[in-house]
C-alpha cells in the first residue's frame, strides 16, 4: 500500500527477447521513444496513427500503481479526443469544473473558481482519473497498431549523437544491443537517465515542505468539486480533497518541513488527518499513502541535436495546478506534428527548433504559475505569511481580495503569442482566437463540435464566410498542396451556435489552424498571397530567413 | 513614471496618526497582518500594475534604517 523502496505493480507486461540481439548489424529506425509513462505512450500513439514504425523502450515491465497524476485538463482531453481515447477518459473519470477554497473552520468558502468559464464545450474543465488508467487506455489503443513495438525491461544504458542519427545502447535480461534512430524522444521521467548521460543541466528551485497523499476509500455524499483548505480545522497546514473514480478520494495534507517522514506515513498517524477531514464516524480504508516533496525546474533546452526531451524529463513543477502531466501532453502535442513533417521532408529541420522555443515558453508559464501557488500555500517568511493571511482575511468580506487567493492555478492551454510560426494579425479583431492560442471548442449541433472538424494536419477553417468567398477559400486550400496538404472546413452559425462570438466571425473569418489546433493566422477576407505566406511560416520555412537563432540547424 | 512621489496629502500629521492607529493595541503578529491588509486595500484602490511596481521599487530603494537591503532574488 505505501511506497517503500520497490514500485507497486498495477499490471505486469511480458519481456520478449529483442530481435537485435541475434542480428548482425544495428537496426536503423526513424524514431525511438524512451519511456513508457503517459508522455512516451501519448507520443507513440500519435506517431503510430501517422504510420510510423515505433519502438518504445521501457526500463520496467509494469504499469505502476499508486499516486501519480490525477487531474487532466480540458486541453489535454481535447488532445486525447484527436487521438481517439478522450471519450473513454471522460467516461471513466470524474468530471469537475468548480473549485472551492476554505479557510480555518469557516463553513462557507472564501473563494470559488470555475475551470469552464466558457460553457458549452465538448469536454469538461477537468477530469480526475488516476494515471494508471490513462496508461492502460493508451496501451489498449496502441495494441491495435502492428507498427508499434513496446519493449518492456529494455533499459537505455548509452546514447551517442552521430551526424545523421543517434546510437542507443540498450540492456535487457538477455544482454545488450544497439539501435540507431534518426530521432530519439526522451520521455524518461524526472530522473531522465538520458539527460544524465548527456550531462545536461536541470535548474530551478527545491521547495522545503512535505506533503502527505492519502488515497482513501469511503462512501459519503459530496459534490464533485475541488476543495482546498488553508489552515484547516483539522491537522495539516493546508489540505486538498479530490474525488477519484470508483469510490476513492485523494486527500492531500501539508505537513511542514521538519517531520519524520517514515512515521508520518504510518496509517495510525494518518488517521487523525483523514478523520478530521471526513468525520470520525465515516468508515474508510487506505488505498495508498505516501509523502512527497517537490521542485520547480527545467532544462535550458529541450532539443539537443537529434534527442528531444518531453514531459518530466524536460521540466518539473509543483503539483499545485495539475501542470505536470498536462504540461507533458502539451509537449508531445507541440512536437509530434513537427517531427512528422520534418521526417517526411515537408518542413525544414528548423521547425524542430520551434519545439524548443514554444515548449520552453509553455514550461516557463507552468513553472511560474506553480511556483506562485507554492509560495502562497507555503509562505516562506513571517511577512509573507502575514500577507497571505491578510488576503484570506479580506477575502471573506471583500470581493477584491478573492482573486489573490491562490490554492493552485489549474492547468489551461498555454498560449505562445510570440512564436515565430505565428502570423500576427493585420486587421482589427474584437476577441476571437488570436494567433498562438488553441482553437476553442463550440457546439455546432446536438452532438457536433467544432474541434472534431480539425484533424492531425493543417486546417483552413472558414467561419460564416459568404458563398463566393467559401468557393475561393476552398480552391485556395486545394492550390496550397504545392506547399503542404491543407484540409478545408467551412462552418456557419445556425440557431444557437456561437462561432460568431467565439471567433469574432459575425462578418466571416478565415482561420489557419496548425495540426496541434493552435491558430497560426486569421483574416476577415480571403487573400491568397497572405494565406500562402502564413502557411509557409507555420511550417517553419521562414525561420531561416527571419530568425538568426534558427540558422544553425537549417 | 506613473507613480507620484510629490507631496499629495493635505493633512500629513492626521494621516500619519491614522497609520499609527491601525496598530493600536495589536500584537506584533496582528500588527503585521493589519499592515498587510492595508497594503492590499491600497494596492487594489490603485489597481494599476505599473504604479504598484514603481511603488515597490521606491519602497525598496529608500532604506534609511539600520537594516541592510538584501539583493532582490532573481
Amino acid at each position: 500500500m505505501s511506497k517503500a523502496g520497490e514500485i507497486p505493480v498495477r499490471k505486469r507486461f511480458p519481456y520478449r527477447r529483442p530481435p537485435e540481439l541475434d542480428a548482425a548489424s544495428p537496426r536503423r529506425l526513424k524514431l525511438l521513444i524512451v519511456g513508457g509513462g503517459p508522455i512516451g505512450l501519448t507520443a507513440a500513439l500519435d506517431l503510430a496513427q501517422r504510420g510510423y514504425e515505433i519502438v518504445l523502450l521501457n526500463k520496467l515491465d509494469i504499469v505502476a500503481d499508486g499516486s501519480k497524476a490525477l487531474c487532466f485538463s480540458k486541453r489535454t482531453l481535447e488532445v486525447y479526443d484527436r487521438l481517439g481515447v478522450g471519450e473513454r477518459l471522460v467516461r471513466e473519470g470524474v468530471a469537475w469544473n468548480l473549485g472551492k477554497v476554505f479557510w480555518g473552520d469557516r463553513a462557507e468558502p472564501i473563494y470559488e473558481f470555475t475551470m469552464l468559464p466558457i460553457p458549452d464545450q465538448k469536454n469538461p474543465g477537468f477530469i480526475n482519473l488516476q494515471q494508471f488508467y490513462l496508461e492502460e487506455y493508451l496501451l489498449d489503443a496502441l495494441a491495435a497498431f502492428p507498427n508499434v513495438d513496446i519493449r518492456w525491461r529494455n533499459e537505455v544504458i548509452g546514447v551517442e549523437q552521430r551526424r545523421d542519427h543517434v546510437e542507443v545502447r540498450v540492456d535487457t535480461p538477455d544482454g545488450a544491443y544497439t539501435l540507431a534512430a534518426e530521432y530519439v524522444l526522451a520521455c524518461d521521467g524526472s530522473k531522465s537517465p538520458i539527460r544524465g548521460m548527456l550531462g545536461l543541466d536541470f535548474e530551478g528551485k527545491v521547495f522545503e515542505d512535505n506533503f502527505l497523499i492519502a488515497d482513501v476509500r469511503f462512501e459519503q455524499e459530496r459534490p464533485t468539486e475541488r476543495w482546498f483548505w488553508f489552515s484547516p480545522p483539522f491537522p495539516g497546514e493546508s489540505a486538498l480533497l479530490h474525488k477519484q473514480p470508483h469510490g476513492v478520494w485523494r486527500l492531500d495534507f501539508q505537513l511542514g518541513w521538519n517531520i519524520d517522514r517514515d512515521e508520518a506515513v504510518k496509517p495510525e498517524n494518518v488517521a487523525p488527518f483523514v478523520e478530521g477531514m471526513i468525520g470520525k464516524d465515516v468508515p474508510y480504508s487506505f488505498e495508498w499513502l505516501s509523502i512527497y516533496t517537490f521542485q520547480c525546474r527545467r532544462m535550458a533546452r529541450f532539443l539537443h541535436d537529434r534527442i528531444l526531451f518531453a514531459g518530466d524529463a524536460a521540466h518539473l513543477v509543483s503539483p499545485f495546478g495539475a501542470r505536470g502531466a498536462n504540461g507533458g501532453v502539451a509537449d508531445v502535442e507541440n512536437l509530434v506534428w513537427k517531427l512528422d513533417l520534418v521526417l517526411k521532408g515537408a518542413a525544414p529541420r528548423a521547425l524542430l527548433e520551434s519545439y524548443d522555443d514554444e515548449a520552453t515558453t509553455i514550461a516557463d508559464v507552468n513553472i511560474l504559475n506553480s511556483t506562485r501557488s507554492t509560495e502562497f500555500i507555503t509562505p516562506k517568511s513571517r511577512t509573507s505569511r502575514a500577507l497571505r493571511d491578510a488576503v484570506l482575511g479580506l477575502a471573506q468580506t471583500h470581493a477584491f481580495a478573492r482573486p489573490f487567493v491562490n490554492s493552485g492555478r489549474l492547468a489551461t492551454a498555454v498560449a505562445t503569442p510570440r512564436s515565430p510560426l505565428n502570423t500576427p494579425d493585420d486587421e482589427s479583431w474584437r476577441g476571437g482566437v488570436a494567433p498562438g492560442t488553441p482553437a476553442i471548442d463550440a457546439r455546432l449541433g446536438d452532438q457536433e463540435w467544432l474541434l472534431a472538424h480539425l484533424h492531425n494536419g493543417v486546417t483552413l477553417l472558414a467561419l460564416n464566410l459568404p458563398g463566393p468567398a467559401i468557393a475561393r477559400a476552398r480552391a485556395l486550400a486545394r492550390d496550397l498542396a504545392d506547399i503542404s496538404a491543407v484540409r478545408f472546413v467551412s462552418l456557419r452559425d445556425t440557431g444557437a451556435s456561437s462561432l460568431a462570438e467565439r471567433y469574432d466571425a459575425a462578418g466571416g473569418a478565415l482561420y489557419l489552424v496548425r495540426p496541434d489546433q493552435y491558430v497560426a493566422a486569421r483574416w476577415k477576407t480571403v487573400d491568397e498571397a497572405k494565406v500562402r505566406l502564413a502557411l509557409k511560416r507555420l511550417l517553419g520555412h521562414m525561420l531561416v530567413a527571419e530568425g538568426a537563432r534558427y540558422e544553425a540547424v537549417a | 513614471m506613473k507613480l507620484s512621489l510629490e507631496p499629495r496629502i493635505e493633512r500629513p500629521d492626521d494621516v500619519y496618526e491614522l497609520l499609527l492607529l491601525l496598530h493600536d493595541g495589536l500584537s506584533r503578529e496582528a500588527s503585521e497582518r493589519a499592515m498587510a491588509r492595508l497594503v492590499l486595500i491600497l494596492a487594489n484602490h490603485i489597481g494599476d500594475y505599473d504604479v504598484i511596481s514603481e511603488a515597490v521599487q521606491a519602497a525598496r530603494a529608500t532604506q534609511s534604517d539600520t537594516g541592510s537591503v538584501e539583493p532582490r532574488p532573481t
